[in-house]
């Protein structure tokens, strides 16, 4: 059977790479499974959960903003955050997203560029929670 | 004898402090380098994706479909120059600034990154834009900042190129200073250093097959945050490798300080057995000859 080679790549390091069956991903213009054997595509993901699919298998990641490009047998995943729903800290995703939250409280303080970050940081922190959540009550 | 015993332990002394400095900071970039290296290094796999994802949008794109992609005559220049903003790193900064120096200062203007460039560019009187500080572990936003200021000055057609004077970090005992246009977008090429050989080999091996994407949403918006993502992006690696280039440079320089003092030491102790030898030889003849005139 046809698998996909998929990558997921951070600015820190490779985070995923492997041959799988399917992947989620969210993109900007909303959840999208790709299969192998996928049209050409290029798209942007937003924050929020990618699950790969290989065999009977699932894992699931939280994942930041970036870039992913499909092919017929590969999907790459360029993103600023990539971790694994069992290695993420609630508490310490708790704790960003309080402080993201006190400093959008205070965003006519902060330049758009602050402000534009910790929204960024907000939505990550909040991804991360989403995945872990959602994975420990299943 | 030329010089007496005390002026030569006091010399010694003063030696000794200055080698447990050198030695000391030697250490402490020793640490820095280590990390500093790894960051660099970490980062390029994601570059390289990077620089992949933009050929596949450039090569779907029309000609001039962004204007990041425009190449205009070259009128005025943006220079940005990152350099340390400490000294003791060997020649990094005298080799970084003379490719500064080349440029022409009538026709280009200056971004300084790092207090010794601007403190080269004020005393050459050349015009400075601006001037950024950036922590010693640069964090992306700083640097964005840093890139979105040129970037800027490139949309708003004050200048027409925008050029990048740093030091690429090859390994800990060579970095080359290198000049790097990242505005307007026309070669894609990766960053290199280390992976160099391994990376150009894969590039060629993906330029051969020419997929035709569609992308989603449009073009022109993944473009636009494709490229500007891409400058952000590479202006962020140039630091961490001007950063690893730093600390390996002075880690180096120090080294060879401490050394120095070492060798320095151990020329001024024989020199100081032998003056301590001779005055203790002059003394004992004196002694002789005193007790033979009164025997």
């Amino acid at each position: 059977m046809a698998t996909l080679k998929l990558e997921i790549v951070t600015p820190e390091k490779v985070a995923y790479s492997d041959d799988v069956d399917g992947v989620v991903i969210p993109g900007t213009e909303g959840e999208m499974g790709v299969l192998p054997m996928h049209i050409p595509l290029m798209t942007m993901i937003h924050p929020g959960e990618l699950v790969v699919s290989k065999g009977n298998d699932r894992k699931y990641l939280a994942v930041g903003e970036g870039f992913v490009t499909i092919d017929q047998t590969s999907v790459k995943v360029l993103t600023d955050m990539a971790i694994e729903w069992e290695a993420i800290d609630e508490s310490a995703a708790e704790a960003a997203v309080k402080r993201a939250e006190e400093a959008m409280a205070r965003k006519h303080e902060l330049g758009s560029e602050e402000a534009a970050a910790v929204q960024v940081a907000l939505a990550k922190s909040l991804a991360q929670l989403h995945v872990k959540r959602r994975r420990r009550n299943v | 004898m030329a010089a007496n015993t005390r002026d030569i332990r006091r010399r010694i002394k003063s030696v000794k402090n200055t080698s447990q400095i050198t030695k000391a900071m030697q250490m402490v970039a020793a640490a820095k380098m280590r990390k500093a290296q790894q960051v660099a290094v970490a980062g390029r796999a994601y570059a390289e994706l990077l620089a992949k994802v933009l050929r596949s949008v450039a090569a779907g794109a029309e000609e001039g479909a962004h204007e990041l992609l425009v190449a205009r005559e070259v009128k005025k220049e943006l220079v940005l120059v990152i350099s340390t903003d400490k000294g003791l790193c060997g020649a990094l900064n005298t080799n970084l600034l003379r490719e500064v120096a080349k440029f022409d200062p009538a026709k280009t203007i200056f971004v300084a990154c790092g207090r010794k460039g601007s403190q080269y560019l004020a005393r050459t009187n050349r015009t400075i834009a601006a001037e950024f500080e950036l922590r010693d572990a640069p964090a992306f936003l700083e640097t964005k900042t840093v890139s979105k200021f040129c970037m800027n000055k490139f949309v708003s057609g004050e200048v027409d190129k925008v050029t990048v004077v740093f030091t690429d970090f090859v390994n800990t005992l060579t970095q080359t200073p290198t000049v790097k246009t990242i505005l307007p977008i026309t070669s894609l090429e990766v960053s290199t250093g280390i992976s160099g050989a391994h990376d150009a080999g894969k590039v060629e091996a993906t330029q051969g097959e020419s997929v035709e994407y569609s992308f989603e949403p449009a073009i022109g918006e993944v473009l636009s945050a494709v490229l500007p993502h891409h400058v952000y992006f590479q202006v962020y690696q140039m630091v961490l490798d001007s950063r690893a280039s730093e600390h390996s440079a002075r880690m180096v320089a120090m080294k060879s300080a401490t050394d120095n003092a070492k060798q320095l030491i151990k020329d001024l102790t024989l020199e100081y057995n032998k003056v301590r030898q001779a005055a203790i030889t002059t003394e004992l003849l004196e002694i002789t000859t005193a007790q033979m005139a009164l025997g």
